[in-house]
């Protein structure tokens, strides 16, 4: 997608969005995947941190027949289309689920919280879902 | 400083819209430019006339909207996320507006602050 041109101001200001809960059960996740998807069409410079529950939206394998609501985690797997590449996922928050790099349906960087706190440092804007 | 607001929260069910309405207010005595509220998620339900709460109790669309009015601080609703509540410019409150996310993009460009509540 070639991006949408910016409204005013071409500016391009750094924006980390934190998803950090299940990505079902709440609308958080996929209203927060759908302002990602904007904020990529107007060409901003965006990264994902994942945290806490927030990295189950990226499990491979999920099935939301049983619940009634459309799946998006295929979504996820688009954003490279969108040049959002930044997709970072919180190590500790990965393990303590019991889950690893190869469960995830996109390429992650796996990081310490620490050196998550200091990407949140660089940011402009910092949303959370 | 100039701030931007993102309010992720509906009214009365949490405290975040009372408290960025608390914020915004501190903000404005502090000397510093609110430059506009930007509703989402659930937040869309604060923009709502047709709010009517008991008398003793606050009115959190009617006073969004008074601060909208008397300090000329534009208040907008997502449209997806408006739809999916059936919020619409017909139950708007006066100082409200329908927009895209576009608008909540640019509020995060031209502010020195984005400051989120609720969610």
């Amino acid at each position: 997608m070639g991006g949408v041109e910016v409204g005013r101001n071409a500016q391009v200001k750094k924006i980390m969005h934190v998803l950090c809960r299940a990505p079902y059960g709440t609308i958080y996740t996929y209203e927060g995947l759908e302002m990602i998807m904007i904020m990529a069409a107007y060409g901003q410079d965006l990264s994902l941190v994942f945290i806490g529950d927030g990295v189950y939206a990226l499990k491979k394998g999920q099935d939301t027949s049983g619940i009634g609501i459309r799946g998006f985690s295929r979504t996820f797997m688009a954003l490279v289309d969108y040049d959002v590449e930044k997709l970072y996922v919180d190590k500790y928050s990965l393990e303590e689920r019991g889950l690893s790099k190869d469960d995830l349906i996109v390429e992650v960087a796996v990081m310490n919280s620490d050196k998550i706190g200091k990407l949140m440092k660089e940011q402009d804007v910092i949303i959370h879902h | 400083m100039k701030i931007g607001i993102l309010l992720k929260e509906g009214p009365y069910n949490s405290q975040a819209s009372d408290t960025a309405f608390k914020f915004a207010e501190a903000a404005i005595k502090k000397g510093h430019t609110v430059d506009a509220l930007f509703l989402y998620n659930d937040g869309v339900t604060n923009a709502t006339k047709l709010m009517d709460p008991p008398r003793d109790d606050r009115n959190i669309a009617a006073r969004w909207s008074e601060f909208s009015q008397v300090h000329g601080v534009e208040i907008f609703a997502c449209i997806a996320a408006s739809k999916r509540r059936g919020i619409n410019d017909d139950i708007l409150i006066q100082g409200g507006a329908i927009t895209g996310l576009g608008t909540l993009t640019d509020i995060a460009i031209r502010n020195d602050r984005l400051v989120t509540f609720g969610g």
